[in-house]
């Protein structure tokens, strides 16, 4: 143990531990902006400066250690006025217009300039020049870009994609794709982490909304919208209001008052997909000599971008089953369409999704299958949909709580925790076993495939086969996995991969709250639901066998092969009709630089 | 930068720096001009970068910088943090790692990591090498890392030098099983055959080569591949084939009487002194001819082994000389003249074919081509100098001419090889060191060797891991005050040169403490923290 002094309180720590941490445990929370714990202790934004008796300079607290009888000052004069320069500084180089920035009220650097009390830069405001893509899923502010290197840590540490570096050098140094490339020749998945970790605006999903705004004043329009499942566990977060209060059926109600026609549950789609991918396993394993094995989950298009740029070669490994956000748009231009007797031109199609990439996913023009241009029209972020909300103004506390629509608002607790990493391969087994032996089995039977590992395997008896199953979450276990597959080091049939740590629960497109991972919290929400939930079994959503009976006819039948399966061969990394229009033709201005004159 | 420009300011600023350079009449101007053309012609990839993409095409691969100047990779900061805190045993298996010759660099590493250390920026260049040294005279037990399970692979490594030793070292480590080939009686290329005791002192070259073996590595000595086993019976044999075999061939002068008797390559005497056997230079009057290593090294010899005088002539000026600046220090303190600007122009014998003078030439300093001035005959008569023995120390070549035969492809001289070591078209040959880059440095060779063994193993179908559980300390918290570098101190040139032990005398406890503590721990600060100070496996 270590006994030191911190702003004249004693403290006893074990060797090692550094000195914020130090702080911490006498509850002084010593400024930091660029610190995440493990992921970026670097000293980049030298906020975090204390001084140290005996010793002239200033000494950074994130990622020095303590020694016995190192006497610390975390507000010092010259500890104070260094701080205040240094966050005066980096204001220097930041487009502070926090007025029209999305992270406005939930960013690092606002609140710490405003807790320092800073009311002028002694400074001349130089803003880097660079232009990012237009259109692209995933927004990069050149102008708002602290340097705190938070990006190239979680893309190179967690995610192993390794695709933002330093870029330029002195006072220019700034953060940007690796190799020289623009973003849309990379190979970046799209998982949106960067995002989730960025402490300021530099970083965001491309804004959407108008969009919705477009379609829901467009009186012609028939609005559809679907709740994908982590969303529920996540949409109050960022409207301050508790789990217990921000209810799915109270987001149901908050979109029923933005005035959504149809107010739908992806969770429906979940279940279908059960069904189809399922059912696709199950034919893979009676055609073994003939089918790819292990075969890989296929609802996560940042796992699949991934599985396209880094093992191309593995493609067909992947299930052809579109995802549950692709199967409800097809849905719904068709089936939907048809019970609702409309053109399906006429529906526009509005998805809620913790995620970045199903940005990327819906605009592919191969998943275009109902004939009437996209099947998904839009894509909105937990973040975006929060925004809407507060757009109109509205007070959630107070709203009662509304069910969702019928029938593609009906959905099982296997729908449910496909929002949480395990989940799709939990439901899918619950229902495989039914097919296989027309027998539900205990629907906690699969249990032992939940965890916070991100690599983990079981294996399970279904009528006298055994399955081996692997599930991992964040890219830089799924590529450890897919090594270990390729290396034949292990042996697996049926494998999940979601993107992101902890699953979609931990979505990029998910309510950002500084120094907090929330993935695990989220997933518990999730599995929650599903153990309260009436129906378990994605095969006994009567919805979804009620589409069979109507439409679909049954798993893997022409239709569905039709609508709700893909040739992930055919996917683009990127395509230009990504820049989308207003009404006028005029491209919407997404990430626009705009200098300080 | 301010991201104004289009790509036709680039031509229109050329333009006018060619214009400039051809009109100003004052060096600030023509000179300025000129480094913006020669940045343009260098450059304009990156010129065109900014304009099209506002940025640099700048890429860092290493962020230390000792480090990334070290061609073998060696963990600095961290050998030297664990010698602030005494832990010499760990700082010589740290450096192990990567270099599992420590004792050999300790004493004679031409130390590149020093140039950019950023303690010049405060004061001076930390002493890495007196540090390392300090280290491994300290260390009390040194023992390679533990071997990985037996692969049953047999590989062959074609020369005991510093290159094909450390191959020999992580292969064997790696699980295959080592057989090293080496011409000369014993192990060590040039460590041995090359560097004089008073600089290498051969027990600590026994002791590290011993070090490396203990790992299980089979030799045959005195067996000359090419010669005695051919290359392809190796392959026959072996799943890999690692030839370093140095360049051990000392070039002649190619002028008129050389041939006489008396005239020497500084080589041959050098290897001869390395199987101990030490000829007599008494009251001789010996002429070295070159301003390399070798010829430092053969002209404090031959004061070793009681020569009357002894000069070394070079053909350019003292400052241009490749060898190491304390090397000629201590050749000028042990009594050694440097006639510089003189090129020899032929051997005067006597009617006996023995030597008597040498007749030379005197240069000008001349114009500047890559870098060092060339040297440009004087308008002057050839002067003579009178001598007994004539060395030539002007370079070495490579004995490829064997390996040729078999199929090895040789391009001027030099075993053709890539930079990852293999050898082209031909699986499972690989070559590296000095037979490769042509004569280069100790550290150079083990990298070399380093590579060699990666790809190796790689190429065997294997990817094990080198690593060690040696942990880091945490640097210590400081002001980084400005304080002066601990310089090594010699023994007395008077007594030196009567014997061949070792010169230099190593740090003492509190300089060391002192000089290790002076690490910046780029490591740990600034860029290092960041992209990984470290590289901790490979």
């Amino acid at each position: 143990m270590v006994n030191l002094i911190i702003d004249n309180i004693k403290v006893q720590v074990p060797e090692g531990t550094t000195i914020l941490e130090a702080a911490e445990k006498i509850n002084i929370s010593i400024p930091r902006l660029c610190y995440v714990k493990e992921l970026n202790e670097i000293g980049a934004c030298r906020v975090c400066v204390v001084e140290i008796e005996g010793i002239n300079r200033l000494v950074t607290a994130c990622n020095n250690v303590v020694h016995d009888g190192m006497v610390v000052y975390t507000n010092s004069p010259k500890v104070r006025e260094a701080r205040k320069t240094n966050v005066e500084l980096i204001l220097s180089q930041h487009d502070a217009r926090c007025a029209t920035c999305v992270r406005s009220g939930n960013c690092s650097l606002q609140q710490i300039a405003n807790d320092l009390g800073i009311i002028d830069i002694h400074y001349p405001i130089e803003l880097p020049r660079a232009e990012w893509t237009e259109g692209f899923p995933l927004v990069r502010n050149y102008e708002k870009c602290i340097k705190c290197m938070r990006c190239v840590q979680v893309c190179d540490k967690v995610q192993d994609m390794h695709i933002w570096d330093v870029a330029n050098t002195g006072s220019r140094t700034t953060v940007d794709v690796t190799l020289n490339r623009r973003i849309e020749e990379s190979d970046c998945a799209l998982c949106g982490q960067c995002i989730t970790h960025c402490p300021v605006g530099a970083l965001r999903e491309r804004d959407d909304t108008q969009k919705v705004f477009d379609a829901l004043a467009d009186e012609e329009m028939i609005t559809v919208v679907q709740v994908a499942p982590a969303v529920r566990a996540s949409w109050g977060e960022s409207l301050g209001i508790s789990r217990e209060v921000a209810t799915v059926k109270r987001l149901v109600a908050a979109l029923r008052r933005i005035g959504f026609d149809y107010i739908f549950d992806t969770n429906f789609a979940a279940d279908l997909t059960i069904m189809e991918e399922g059912s696709e396993f199950l034919e893979r394993l009676n055609n073994r000599a003939t089918s790819k094995f292990p075969m890989f989950t296929s609802c996560c298009p940042g796992w699949v971008r991934f599985m396209k740029t880094q093992y191309p070669d593995m493609v067909d490994h992947l299930s052809t089953a579109k995802s549950p956000q692709q199967m409800f748009g097809a849905i719904t231009k068709t089936y939907y369409a048809q019970l609702l007797n409309v053109d399906p031109s006429k529906i526009f199609c509005v998805s809620i999704m913790p995620c970045t990439a199903k940005k990327y996913e819906a605009s592919l023009s191969v998943m275009n299958d109902a004939g009437t241009g996209r099947d998904v029209d839009v894509v909105l972020t937990t973040r975006e949909i929060d925004r809407i909300i507060k757009a109109e103004h509205i007070d959630v506390a107070t709203l009662e709580e509304e069910e969702f629509d019928k029938p593609l608002g009906v959905s099982s607790g296997a729908g449910v925790i496909f929002g949480v990493t395990g989940g799709v391969m939990e439901a899918a087994l619950r229902s495989a076993y039914y097919l296989v032996t027309k027998e539900n089995p205990d629907p906690d039977a699969f249990k032992d495939v939940r965890g916070k590992e991100g690599w983990r395997e079981a294996s399970f008896d279904i009528d006298g086969t055994t399955v081996k199953v692997a599930i991992a979450s964040g890219l830089g276990n799924a590529r450890k996995l897919v090594e270990a597959v390729r290396k034949g080091s292990v042996d697996y049939d049926f494998i999940e991969i979601m993107a992101c740590p902890g699953g979609c629960a931990g979505g990029g497109g998910q309510p950002i709250e500084e120094g907090k991972q929330l993935a695990y919290v989220r997933g518990e929400v999730l599995y929650g639901l599903d153990e309260i939930s009436n129906i378990r079994f994605s095969h006994e959503n009567p919805s979804v066998i009620k589409c069979y009976e109507d439409f679909l006819g049954e798993p893997l039948s022409h239709i569905s092969h039709e609508l709700l399966h893909t040739d992930q061969n055919e996917w683009a990394l990127y395509e230009e009709s990504e820049k989308v229009t207003d009404k006028e033709g005029k491209p919407y201005r997404y990430g626009k630089q705009l200098a300080y004159e | 930068m301010d991201g104004d420009a289009t790509l036709e300011t680039i031509d229109l600023i050329e333009k006018t720096a060619k214009t400039i350079y051809y009109t100003a009449d004052c060096a600030i101007g023509y000179e300025a001009a000129n480094m913006v053309l020669k940045g343009i012609e260098g450059f304009r990839d990156d010129y065109e970068e900014h304009i099209l993409r506002h940025r640099c095409t700048f890429q860092l691969y290493q962020p230390v910088p000792c480090v990334s100047l070290c061609p073998a990779g060696v963990d600095i900061p961290g050998y030297i943090a664990l010698i602030s805190e005494g832990r010499y045993d760990d700082a010589v298996r740290l450096i192990m790692k990567d270099n599992p010759l420590p004792a050999v660099c300790a004493y004679v590493c031409e130390h590149p990591c020093e140039n950019r250390c950023r303690r010049n920026m405060i004061d001076d260049a930390i002493n890495i090498r007196g540090l390392k040294r300090f280290a491994v005279d300290n260390a009390e037990n040194i023992l390679p890392e533990k071997k990985a399970d037996s692969t049953g692979k047999k590989v062959a490594i074609v020369g005991g030098g510093p290159s094909g030793l450390s191959a020999a070292y992580y292969l064997s480590i790696m699980g295959h099983d080592v057989e090293i080939f080496e011409k000369r009686k014993k192990l060590g290329g040039m460590l041995r055959y090359g560097i004089p005791n008073y600089r290498l002192p051969r027990h600590i070259l026994d002791r590290e080569i011993d070090t490396i073996l203990s790992t299980g590595i089979k030799v045959h000595t005195g067996v000359a591949v090419g010669n005695d086993i051919s290359i392809n019976q190796l392959r026959d044999q072996f799943d890999a084939i690692y030839i370093a075999i140095g360049a051990h061939f000392g070039k002649m002068m190619g002028v008129e009487g050389q041939e006489a008797e008396g005239v020497i390559s500084a080589v041959d005497l050098l290897r001869e002194i390395g199987d101990e056997k030490y000829p007599d230079f008494k009251g001789k009057n010996v002429v070295v001819v070159g301003g390399g290593n070798v010829a430092i090294d053969a002209a404090r010899s031959v004061v070793r082994l009681g020569a009357e005088k002894v000069t070394i002539v070079y053909r350019r000026r003292k400052v241009d000389m490749p060898a190491m600046k304390e090397e000629i220090e201590g050749a000028i303190a042990e009594g050694i003249e440097i006639l510089d600007l003189y090129t020899p122009v032929k051997v005067e014998k006597d009617e006996e074919n023995r030597v008597k003078a040498l007749w030379v030439q005197s240069q000008i300093v001349g114009p500047i081509k890559g870098g060092r001035p060339k040297p440009v005959k004087a308008n002057r008569d050839i002067e003579r100098i009178e001598c007994d023995i004539v060395i030539s120390a002007i370079g070495q070549g490579i004995e490829s001419r064997d390996f040729e035969k078999e199929g090895i492809p040789v391009t001027q001289g030099v075993i053709d090889a890539l930079d990852t070591t293999a050898v082209k078209n031909i699986p499972g040959i690989y070559s590296g060191g000095d037979c490769v880059s042509g004569p280069a440095t100790v550290i150079r060779a083990i990298a070399a060797g380093k590579v060699a063994a990666a790809n190796i193993d790689e190429y065997l179908g294997y990817n094990h891991i080198i690593a060690t559980d040696v942990t880091i300390p945490n640097p210590r918290l400081s002001d980084r005050l400005p304080c002066g570098r601990v310089n090594m101190k010699e023994r007395d040139s008077y007594d030196r040169i009567k014997d061949f032990d070792l010169i230099e005398i190593g740090m003492t406890r509190e300089e060391a403490d002192q000089e290790s503590r002076r690490c910046l721990r780029c490591d740990h600060f600034g860029f290092g923290v960041f992209k990984g100070g470290r590289v901790e496996k490979w």
